[in-house]
């Protein structure tokens, strides 16, 4: 059997471990992938290609003597490269990290893939120091959309979003502080988990604002998704904030009925700010699953504003250091966003941390009538590349500043999204499956289910 | 520099520029003049929003969230 780009990660493994096909096999497809469309998407920064030979070998090595596989045997796989890649400097995007000391160890998260069978093949393009919304990156050049090359792959995770959306890799991991998993998933037209605050260890992994980080897979199919997700699952003393709660497999709940789910739309906050075709992305969403309920999220618009306060000054708190020393070697644009962030006055940003305590207690009062909350993932389809603002209701508005709007109140309080892909002409764009901390079997169920129904999909790029 | 430079530079200061050069000074944060504008405009924004948050009346027992517990 030939690995074809169409394959699932389920696919592949499943092939590999029937010996179908070796996982070198899959392995050397995903690099002449990258090899053949990279050079265009500019997705990885770097390409671990003999490191992938020899973990594909020993895979099949494995298989060979009948030793047990994981469930991700010789699948390929990349990753935002602010995650420790072994031999590596851990860049985050930006010029300043490139004189690190190469790491010595990989991250949680890529020993816990790797242990399953899965092969890294690279790390991926990301906004600097993941202060981005757009795929842009001043040092390496702007990871594009799969769908339009002219347009933003969306950020900061830009390079998950385009190999994925591309097709170079069935699977891919990234981080999200603000939305930086969902709003690539939106623009590339894939599936994004951002799984609860502190669920998936962040261990060695590049952080930017410590009490809104989270990491996540992108992928082209639930299954994948949550294959994925559960081998990442589990406790890590190395993460202050990781979860201690025992592992809540997902996969074998994804094909359990939705009938008996409170589905409902998110109102206020949500149903403004938005593009039509964001308001047709939820309204298919919606209406697929029944859900006529609209229920309004107070002051999301607060929560959005308390995200941005919070997310300037721990940001400007971790990179103080370097913006007195090497203020020239940052992209001019996140240098300005930090040192403004660090002259937010601490009172401020104590209240916001307050009302973060308020918010939460909202959601889960909301959390008591209904089970999925529905959101639009980003207001618009990708902007094009470099551009600068775009009119919103009227008002003209900063493109980067603004992309986050519909992400930023729900990482806020750290719940559990799959961004799930509306395959709308020309462009795709995504829907956020919101559901209660540690419910990402419920919000998993639910993609699985519209995945089902057609309704939504990772569509195949024109040329790829 | 001529004169007309200096009164053309010193009517571009704005009200935040006295606060964004005591804390630059206060942080040891290196701020060049060709930097000002977007800092000050990026301050802006960030202070507009945090007045948001500011004017929301919580009660006093209220406790911060610095690390989310889900």
């Amino acid at each position: 059997m030939t690995a074809k780009p169409e394959m699932t990660a389920s696919e592949i493994a499943s092939a590999v471990a029937r010996r179908k096909m070796s996982a070198l096999d899959a392995t050397e497809a995903a690099l002449a992938r990258i090899q053949q469309h990279d050079g265009v998407l500019n997705s990885f920064t770097d390409i671990t290609a003999d490191r992938a030979r020899t973990k594909a070998r020993a895979v099949d090595v494995d298989i060979a003597a009948g030793k047990p596989v994981g469930p991700l045997a010789g699948v390929p796989f990349a990753v935002k490269n602010l995650f420790d890649v072994a031999g590596l400097p851990t860049r985050a995007g930006s010029k300043i990290n490139r004189d690190l000391a190469p790491a010595k160890r990989d991250a949680a998260l890529i020993e816990r893939m790797e242990a399953a069978g899965a092969v890294l093949v690279g790390a991926l393009n990301m906004g600097e120091y993941a202060y981005d919304f757009t795929g842009e990156n001043i040092h390496d050049g702007p990871s594009r959309n799969p769908h339009d090359t002219t347009r933003m792959s969306g950020g900061s995770s830009g390079g998950s979003g385009s190999a994925v959306g591309g097709a170079l890799v069935p699977l891919a991991l990234g981080s999200d502080t603000n939305g930086s998993i969902r709003v690539p998933s939106s623009f590339c037209g894939i599936f994004g988990l951002k799984p609860t605050y502190g669920r998936l260890s962040r261990a060695r992994s590049f952080p930017f604002v410590a009490s809104l980080d989270h990491l996540g897979p992108f992928a082209r199919s639930v299954t994948d998704l949550a294959l994925a997700y559960d081998v990442m699952q589990g406790s890590d003393a190395d993460d202050a904030a990781c979860t201690t709660r025992g592992l809540e497999p997902t996969l074998p709940l994804l094909a359990n009925p939705v009938s008996d789910l409170r589905i409902a739309v998110a109102g206020g906050h949500f149903q403004k700010n938005v593009f039509p075709e964001a308001v047709e992305a939820v309204s298919r969403v919606a209406k697929a699953l029944g859900a006529t309920k609209v229920i309004d999220v107070p002051e999301a618009s607060r929560a959005r504003a308390a995200a941005y306060v919070i997310t300037t000054t721990e940001g400007a708190s971790l990179h103080l250091d370097r913006l007195r020393k090497r203020p020239n070697d940052f992209d001019p644009a996140v240098r300005d966003r930090l040192i403004a962030g660090a002259m937010v006055p601490a009172p401020l940003v104590d209240r916001a941390q307050k009302f973060r305590r308020w918010y939460r207690a909202q959601l889960a009062e909301i959390f008591k009538s209904v089970d999925v909350l529905l959101a639009p993932a980003t207001p618009c389809t990708a902007p094009k590349l470099g551009q600068v603002n775009f009119n919103l209701d009227g008002v003209e508005l900063p493109v980067r500043a603004n992309i986050g709007i519909h992400t930023q109140p729900i990482s806020f309080i750290g719940l559990p999204v799959v961004a799930v892909p509306v395959p709308l002409e020309p462009l795709p764009i995504g829907v956020q499956i919101i559901c209660a901390p540690w419910r990402e079997d419920i919000a998993l169920r639910v993609a699985h289910a519209l995945e089902k129904m057609g309704v939504v999909a990772a569509s195949t790029p024109r040329g790829f | 520099m001529t004169k007309m430079e200096i009164k053309v530079t010193a009517s571009k200061r704005e009200p935040l520029d006295d606060y964004i050069d005591a804390v630059s000074k206060a942080l040891a944060l290196p701020l060049e003049e060709a930097w000002r504008p977007a800092v000050r405009a990026n301050l802006e924004v960030s202070l507009r929003l945090a007045r948001l948050v500011d004017e929301f009346a919580l009660p006093d027992e209220t406790e911060p969230a610095p690390i989310f517990t889900a």
